[in-house]
C-alpha cells in the first residue's frame, strides 16, 4: 500500500499555505507602512472582517454541500431590518430583537432549502431568486428608509463595544470580532463533531450515495440551509449594530465577497471539502489586503483589481497544490 | 490477403489489475467480427486501445499491414477507426447534421457556418446508408435506435473503415435491431470491417462472421460464427476454472422468509416480478445486460418509484418509497457503481463505514462520538480484512476490492438482514473476488438474506442457492443451484413469450 497523506494531513497543508499567505501579507504591509502595524489598525482590520467573516461562515456551510447561496447579502440586510422592526418599531428588549433576527435568517435559509430540495430548483437559481425577493422586501417594509436604533441604547455595543478591552485594556478587541470567532468555533464544531456536519460533507461528496445509505438527504439539506441562514442572521445583527441602523439598500455584493473568502480559504465549490478555519483565514486575507492597499494610498479602483487577482491566484495555487 | 487490423500481444495494466494479457485480435475488410466475453474480460479495454482512448503497455497494432501508433482518438480516427459507444455521445439540443459534423463544420467567410452545406452533406450520408432522416431535426426527439443511426452516420462521415460497436442493441426493440442489422450488412458489403461487442447469443448467430472470445483479460480463441454451437461459445466465455468449487447448499426448508415480492412493476424495466428470499439464502439474479435486474433491486430498495407491487419484509407488508424506509426495514443495497452510489470518495474509511449509522454515534444534541466511530471502523477493517493504512484513509485511495469491503462494512454496521449485492465483484481482481465470495457465504451462514446480481455466470453459479433469471424485465424462471449454464442462457434469452413457471 502506497503511503498517501490522509484527509487531515491534506487539509493541514492547505491551511498552512493560506495561513502563510496571510502572514506574508501582514509582514509586507507592516514593512511598507508604519501606520499599518499599529494595534488600532489591527483592530480596524478585525472589525472589518467580522461581518464578512460571519457571512463567509454561512456560505461555507452551503458550499460544502455542493450548493451555493447568493442570497446571503440581502438576507443579512433583511435580518437587520427585522431587528430594526422588532427593536425600534415594536420596542422589544435587545435580546429578543437579536433572537428574532437570527430566527428570520433561519427562516430564509429554510425557504431556500425547501426550494432546492422539494421543488428541485438548482441552488444557484433558487438563491438568486431569494436574493431579489429579500432585497425587495427590505425596501418595501422600510419604505426605503433606514431604521435607527437610537431607542435601543446598548444595541451598538453588540458590535462596537469591547468586553475584551475592558478586561485587557491594551487589546481593545471589538465585540463583533468576538462574535465572529464564537460563531466560527460553533460552526466548526458542528461541522467536525456532529451528525449535521457529517452529512454536510457527505452530501457534498456524493449526494446519491448518501441518499442510498438511507439518509433523509432532503431534510438534512434543509437543516443545513436553515443553519446557514441563522448564521446570516448573526451577520445582520452585527452590521446593524455597527452602523447603528438597518440600511435597507445595503447588502447586495456582500454575497460575492463572502464566497470569495470561502474560496480563498480552500473550500471547493464542487462540494465535500472545506473548513471554517480556512474561511476565516480567507476573510482575513481579503480585509488585510483592502486595508493595506488603502493605507498605502492605492486608488480604490486598483484595490478592486487586486482583490480579483488574489481570488484567481489563490484558487490556482490551490489547484497546483492538489495536482502535485 | 492482408488483414485490415491486426493487434498482436497487446498488454495493459491498470492499478491493481492486469487488464489485458498479450491479447491478439484481427479484423478483415468486409466482415462482422463479434468480440465476446463476460464483463471484465477486457473487450472494452482492447477496443479502447484500438480507438486510441487507452495506450497499450506492450504489443503492436497493424492497420493495412503497417504498424501504427494511436496516441489519441483523433489519431485513430485519421486511421479510419470509429467507435460507437454503448452510451451514445450526442449533443441532445443540436440537430442531426450539427452532431455529425461537430468540430468540422463547413464554413463561410468570417467564421460563419454554412448550414446549407452541412445539411446537404448529412443528407448525402444518409442516402448512402439508404435511410430517411431529416438532418435539421434535433437529436433529443429521436429514439435511441435513430440516435444510433446518427452515430453510425457520424462514423461514416470520417470515412471510417473500421467500426467498433459496443452493445449496439442494448436499448433497441426487435424491429429496430432488424433495421440496424440491415445497415450493418450494407456496410459489410462495402468493405467496412465491423467489431461487434455483444452478450446476446442469438444476435451473434444472425450477424457475425467470426467470433473472438476473451476471458479474464486473455485471448481464448477465434471461431467461425456459422458452424460453432452456442454452447461452445458459452463454455469458451465462462471457462471452467471458477465453477470448480463445490457450492454447499444449506437446508433452508425451515428457514423463515425474509423478503417476499409480489407483482413488482416499473415501466418496461420491471414487469410483474415475484419471488421469495429466505433467511440464510443467497438468491442469484442472472440475465443479460438490460434484463432489469438492477432495476428490480432499486425498486425494492425504494431508490426508484414503482408502478405497482407489494413487498413483505419478514412476512409483514412493508411500505418502501425511499431508501430511508428500506434501510429502516433492514434492507441494504450495494450498487454496481460503488463510486457513484456507494461511497463518499473524498471522505475517510471511518466516515464511510458509519455513514448509514451516524445516528447511533450521536448524543441527544447530535454530537458525534468520533472515538467510538473509529473503534467500530477499525473493528470492521480487521474483520473484513480491508487493506488500508488506517481508518482515516480517504476511500478514493483504496483498491476496488477494499472499497467494496468498506461498502459491505457500512451495511453490516447498519444491521441490515436483507442485503442486495449488485455486481459485487465488478472491477475487482481475481484474488479479491475469492475473498468477497467467502464473505458472502459467511454472511448467509450468519442468517442474512442475500441477493446477488451478477452478469458473470460462474459467479452466479458459485454463490447462489437458487438462481432467478430475468429477460427484458420479466422473471423468466428460478432454477435450483447446480443448474447448467445452458439452462440459464435459455431463460436469459427467452423473449416475449408470456411467463415461465417459477
Amino acid at each position: 500500500m502506497t503511503e498517501v497523506p490522509n484527509r487531515t494531513g491534506g487539509d493541514a497543508t492547505q491551511k498552512l499555505l493560506a495561513f502563510a499567505s496571510l502572514i506574508t501579507l501582514v509582514v509586507v504591509f507592516s514593512v511598507l507602512s508604519e501606520n499599518f502595524r499599529t494595534i488600532s489598525n489591527m483592530m480596524n482590520i478585525l472589525q472589518a472582517t467580522s461581518v464578512i467573516g460571519v457571512l463567509a461562515v454561512s456560505a461555507t456551510l452551503v458550499i460544502i454541500t455542493g450548493g451555493i447561496d447568493l442570497s446571503v447579502g440581502t438576507a443579512m440586510t433583511f435580518t437587520a431590518v427585522t431587528a430594526g422592526m422588532l427593536l425600534t418599531w415594536a420596542g422589544l428588549p435587545i435580546p429578543l430583537g437579536i433572537l428574532g433576527a437570527i430566527m428570520m435568517g433561519a427562516l430564509t435559509g429554510l425557504i431556500s432549502g425547501f426550494l432546492i430540495t422539494k421543488l428541485r430548483i438548482p441552488p444557484f437559481i433558487a438563491t438568486l431568486g431569494m436574493m431579489l425577493v429579500l432585497k425587495g422586501l427590505s425596501l418595501i417594509v422600510t419604505a426605503n428608509k433606514p431604521i435607527y436604533f437610537n431607542d435601543s441604547p446598548g444595541f451598538t455595543a453588540f458590535a462596537q463595544g469591547s468586553l475584551v478591552g475592558r478586561l485587557v485594556p491594551v487589546l481593545p478587541v471589538p465585540n463583533g470580532v468576538v462574535v465572529l470567532f464564537l460563531v466560527a468555533a460553533v460552526i466548526a464544531y458542528v461541522l467536525n463533531r456532529t451528525v449535521l456536519g457529517r452529512y454536510t460533507y457527505a452530501l457534498g461528496s456524493n449526494e446519491e450515495a448518501t441518499r442510498l445509505s438511507g439518509v433523509n438527504v432532503d431534510g438534512w439539506k434543509m437543516a443545513i440551509y436553515a443553519l446557514a441562514g441563522a448564521v446570516t442572521g448573526v451577520a445582520g445583527v452585527l452590521i446593524a449594530a455597527r452602523v447603528n441602523s438597518a440600511q435597507p439598500a445595503l447588502g447586495q455584493g456582500y454575497e460575492l465577497e463572502a464566497i470569495a473568502a470561502v474560496v480563498i480559504g480552500g473550500t471547493s465549490l464542487a462540494g465535500g471539502r472545506g473548513t471554517i478555519l480556512g474561511t476565516i483565514i480567507g476573510a482575513l486575507i481579503m480585509s488585510v489586503l483592502t486595508n493595506g492597499l488603502r493605507i498605502l494610498s492605492v486608488a480604490p479602483e486598483w484595490q478592486i483589481v487586486a482583490t480579483g487577482i488574489i481570488i484567481i491566484g489563490a484558487v490556482y495555487a490551490d489547484m497546483l497544490r492538489k495536482k502535485s | 490477403m492482408t488483414d485490415l487490423v491486426r493487434m498482436q500481444s497487446i498488454d495493459k495494466h491498470f492499478p491493481g489489475v492486469h487488464a489485458l494479457k498479450e491479447v491478439g485480435f484481427d479484423l478483415r475488410a468486409g466482415e462482422v467480427h463479434a468480440l465476446m466475453g463476460e464483463n471484465g474480460a477486457g473487450k472494452s479495454t482492447l477496443m479502447k486501445i484500438l480507438s486510441g482512448v487507452y495506450q497499450p503497455d506492450g504489443g503492436v497494432i497493424l492497420i493495412d499491414g503497417q504498424p501504427v501508433s494511436l496516441p489519441g482518438p483523433r489519431a485513430a480516427q485519421a486511421q479510419g477507426v470509429s467507435i460507437i459507444h454503448q452510451e451514445l455521445a450526442l449533443m441532445r439540443h443540436l440537430t442531426v447534421a450539427q452532431n455529425i459534423f461537430i468540430g468540422r463544420e463547413p464554413r463561410l467567410s468570417f467564421g460563419r457556418l454554412d448550414e446549407a452545406k452541412l445539411n446537404a452533406d448529412a443528407t448525402a450520408i444518409f442516402a448512402g446508408m439508404n435511410i430517411r432522416m431529416d438532418p435539421r431535426q434535433p437529436v433529443e426527439g429521436l429514439t435511441i435506435a435513430r440516435q444510433q443511426m446518427v452515430e453510425i452516420a457520424k462514423a461514416l462521415s470520417y470515412r471510417s473503415r473500421i467500426l467498433i460497436m459496443d452493445e449496439p442493441t442494448a436499448a433497441l426493440n426487435d424491429a429496430e435491431i432488424a433495421e440496424l442489422f440491415t445497415i450493418i450488412r450494407r456496410l459489410r458489403a462495402e468493405g467496412v470491417g465491423i467489431v461487434y461487442i455483444s452478450h446476446k447469443m442469438d444476435e451473434i448467430k444472425r450477424i457475425a462472421d467470426r467470433v473472438t472470445v476473451m476471458r479474464d483479460g486473455a485471448y481464448v480463441g477465434t471461431v467461425a460464427a456459422a458452424d460453432t454451437p452456442i454452447g461452445t461459445i458459452i463454455s469458451m466465455m465462462v471457462g471452467r476454472a471458477l465453477t470448480d468449487d463445490e457450492v454447499v447448499i444449506p437446508d433452508l426448508s425451515a428457514a423463515p422468509v425474509a423478503l417476499e415480492v409480489r407483482g413488482l412493476r416499473r415501466g418496461r424495466a420491471v414487469r410483474d416480478v415475484a419471488f421469495t428470499l429466505k433467511r440464510g439464502e443467497i438468491l442469484g439474479f442472472a440475465g443479460l445486460m438490460g434484463a432489469g435486474r438492477t432495476e428490480v433491486a432499486r425498486v425494492i430498495f425504494g431508490a426508484d418509484p414503482r408502478d405497482g407491487g407489494e413487498i413483505f419484509v419478514h412476512g409483514k407488508p412493508t411500505r418502501i418509497t425511499s431508501p430511508q424506509e428500506a434501510v429502516r426495514a433492514g434492507i441494504g443495497y450495494l450498487s454496481e457503481d460503488r463510486k457513484h452510489f456507494g461511497l463518499a470518495l473524498p471522505m475517510d474509511v471511518r466516515a464511510n463505514v458509519t455513514l448509514a449509522s451516524v445516528g447511533r454515534f450521536a448524543d441527544r444534541i447530535g454530537r458525534l462520538n468520533e472515538g467510538a466511530m473509529g473503534q467500530v471502523a477499525r473493528d470492521y477493517i480487521a474483520r473484513l480484512g480491508v487493506r488500508t493504512p488506517s481508518d482515516r484513509q480517504e476511500v478514493r485511495l483504496l483498491s476496488g476490492g477494499n472499497q467494496q469491503k468498506v461498502v459491505i462494512a457500512k451495511w453490516l454496521l447498519r444491521d441490515c438482514d436483507i442485503l442486495i449485492f449488485d455486481e459485487p465483484t465488478r472491477g475487482i481482481d481475481v484474488g479479491a473476488k475469492a475473498e468477497i465470495y467467502r464473505l458472502l457465504n459467511e454472511l448467509a451462514a450468519a442468517g442474512k438474506a442475500i441477493i446477488v446480481i451478477s452478469s458473470e455466470l460462474p459467479e452466479v453459479l458459485r454463490l447462489s442457492h437458487r438462481i432467478a433469471v430475468m429477460c427484458e424485465g420479466r422473471l423468466t424462471g428460478i432454477l435450483p443451484a447446480g443448474a447448467r449454464q445452458e439452462e440459464i442462457m435459455a431463460l436469459a434469452t427467452k423473449r416475449d413469450e408470456g411467463k415461465a413457471a417459477a
